[in-house]
């Protein structure tokens, strides 16, 4: 591939000042097999090249061995990966067969999912998770924006505190919680204890659980929508502020009618950004229950995925859930895309 | 540098707040703004704080002071800090093995990603592809690749074979594991590190790059003359995104190094696991090791932050 690369770099710029470069480090690896060869190639290089620039644009064949290998390599780890798993999804593969037998396809593994209850469990899990994660961390990260935004003095101290949380990995922020949830003496039994309520075994209740590793998410990650909406706010032109004051809105109408649909960009970016947070959710299940098998309740496709995979050794019943987690993925992602570029932003 | 910009802004911002303060002398609703802001400041505090003091407690201490009061001087140790010291050092030392230069790596190799779909002139339609592509692969559920990597690893790229020499040396074998989590990190991480670094690029001055085109430059020489050297800001914010990224990933390590008793364990999957027993869990020890486990993300937010933040904006 790079010796590919070499030959039709030096076929096309023959003359320019770093061929001297490519030349010496090109010379090493073909230069004795490849230097007769190249003659009748490089005609035929350079009329692939200029074909190939006519159709793509004039930069396109010397652009792309900067952007090319690592699109492919990346190509193959996302793609090739996400296909190859499509491809297993479909066999029988399990336990400890060495490969997958792919003579044989069919979609049983996905009839299995339906049947599976604890895989309704988990996807229903899974959205409620996506939903009010997203929805309760964004309402949290703009009040916070809004009252940042007001011209507060020691900003930039306030600001450093509310994103602390996301520098912390899931493996970390999991410990805190735990301990935070702990029933005999966490810190949010006392808490509802000073209002006469509790104690709540919040890790150990299935119909909690899924709600606090929620809030425990939304911990973490409403600084980043903070952040977020503060530079959508900062964007947005003074005039409109003084505008709606001098026609006498309040400050609330102010918000709700002026300035908050104009963060619509902002809404949407971050809302993308913190769902593939909340998918990710796997880190943070695991470390709180040490293992693959998160508390009763808060199973989610990712764990169960995982689990699946990796601890029951049911290697194509995990591709299957995969696929719909993946699907459930793109449902979010193919939309923002097609958004993104139509506003000319890619 | 960064902190003069910040103050212009919030010299804006508060230009209406000073008008309306001098609309109603009242700083009521003030200081209720600063009431809310320091309630929210201890709601993000206190998880972190009351980890901290508990990482310095004795088994009665935790039981006997509140779970964020400091311990008295009787329920202080450091016994808990030097257990989770002993146990997470060795993974400390692995997880900077592949962190590092997956880091460097992927930083690099987005830089020259995002100016190759950027600077030059191609077919937007086309352009617009890849980079759909590109971007999308920042979305995706790590879940869905995970079984085709293991199969990739384990079957297909045997480089446990290939690197026998190295095993020879009397390194453990299982430091292919580090080798496979760089490459695997670096391949993930191209699609976050090209969309940072094409936002910085998309807003470089073009007449520079378009005039030394014009003399005959070739794209190799903008980008090593021109383009790089002015990369430097960016490269901050990509290097410490990805380390905290690669430093923090439970997932791939989970699946690649696999046993938290291997030679090769990062310290993540040490952290999972430490602290819980047969006889319930010590969350001293669990606090301990959590907050030595983030030390470095911490060092490296706390000196970098607001690069962080912009970086997180952006």
């Amino acid at each position: 591939m790079l010796d590919f690369y070499r030959r039709l770099y030096r076929a096309i710029r023959p003359s320019s000042g770093d061929d001297e470069a490519a030349r010496t480090d090109g010379g090493v690896v073909s230069d004795g097999s490849a230097a007769d060869p190249v003659e009748p190639d490089r005609d035929a290089t350079a009329r692939l090249k200029s074909a190939l620039d006519r159709r793509f644009g004039s930069d396109f064949m010397e652009s792309s061995i900067f952007w090319l290998p690592p699109f492919l390599l990346m190509g193959l780890f996302v793609y090739g990966a996400v296909i190859w798993n499509l491809l297993i999804s479909l066999t029988d593969y399990q336990r400890f067969e060495n490969a997958p037998d792919y003579s044989n396809l069919d979609f049983e593994m996905y009839t299995r999912a339906l049947a599976d209850s604890g895989f309704i469990d988990a996807a229903v899990n899974t959205l409620i998770l996506l939903i009010l994660f997203t929805a309760g961390t964004l309402a949290v990260g703009l009040l916070l924006a809004i009252l940042i935004d007001r011209g507060i003095r020691f900003e930039n101290s306030f600001r450093t505190i509310y994103l602390l949380p996301m520098s912390l990995s899931f493996v970390v922020t999991a410990q805190f919680w735990l301990w935070i949830y702990n029933y005999n003496n966490g810190i949010a039994n006392s808490v509802i204890g000073t209002f006469g309520l509790g104690p709540v075994s919040w890790l150990g209740n299935q119909d909690i659980v899924l709600y606090a590793v929620i809030f425990a998410l939304m911990w973490q990650f409403s600084g980043y929508a903070m952040v977020v909406y503060l530079a959508g706010l900062r964007a947005i032109p003074r005039e409109h502020y003084e505008a709606a004051k001098v026609d006498g809105a309040s400050t609330l109408k102010m918000y709700w009618r002026v300035i908050i649909p104009q963060l619509k960009g902002a809404t949407i970016s971050a809302a993308v950004v913190l769902m593939v947070f909340g998918m990710k959710a796997f880190d943070f299940l695991y470390s709180l229950a040490g293992g693959y098998r998160p508390p009763n309740g808060a199973d989610i496709l990712a764990t169960k995925m995982v689990r699946e995979a990796y601890a029951n050794l049911n290697w194509a019943y995990g591709s299957a859930i995969a696929i719909v987690l993946f699907a459930m993925a793109l449902g979010v992602i193919g939309p923002y895309l097609v958004y993104e570029y139509r506003r000319d932003n890619l | 540098m960064s902190d003069g910009e910040i103050r212009t802004d919030g010299g804006t911002t508060s230009t209406t707040a000073r008008l309306r303060r001098n609309l109603d002398q009242l700083t009521v609703e003030d200081v209720g703004l600063y009431v809310v802001l320091a309630f929210a400041a201890a709601f993000y505090l206190v998880p972190i704080e009351s980890g901290l003091v508990t990482s310095f407690k004795t088994g009665i201490a935790i039981v006997e002071t509140a779970p964020f009061a400091p311990p008295g001087p009787s329920g202080l140790t450091l016994e808990k800090w030097q257990t989770a010291i002993d146990a997470l050092l060795r993974g400390m030392g692995n997880s900077l093995l592949y962190a590092v230069p997956a880091t460097v790596i992927s930083a690099f190799v987005g830089s020259i990603t995002a100016y190759g779909l950027t600077i030059p002139t191609w077919k937007k339609s086309y352009k617009a592809v890849v980079l759909m592509l590109i971007i999308a692969g920042i979305f995706i559920p790590y879940q869905a690749v995970l079984v085709p990597l293991t199969q990739f690893w384990s079957q297909w790229a045997q480089l446990d074979q290939v690197l026998s020499f190295v095993w020879a040396l009397g390194i453990d074998n299982d430091y292919v594991g580090i080798i496979e989590l760089v490459i695997t990190h670096v391949a993930y991480g191209i699609p976050i590190c090209t969309l940072l670094f094409r936002t910085y690029y998309k807003t470089m001055s073009e007449e520079m790059i378009e005039s030394a085109r014009l003399d005959g430059a070739t794209l190799r020489r903008v980008y090593r003359r021109i383009v790089l050297p002015l990369s430097g800001p960016m490269f901050a914010v990509v290097l410490i995104y990805q380390f905290t990224q690669i430093w923090n990933d439970l997932l791939f390590t989970l699946v690649i190094v696999s046993t938290e008793s291997s030679p090769a364990a990062p310290v993540v999957l040490i952290l999972a696991g430490l602290g819980s027993s047969l006889e319930g869990q010590d969350f001293a020890l669990r606090m301990a090791g959590a907050f030595f486990a983030a030390l470095p993300t911490l060092a490296v937010y706390i000196f970098f932050g607001e690069e962080f933040a912009e970086g997180v904006a952006a």
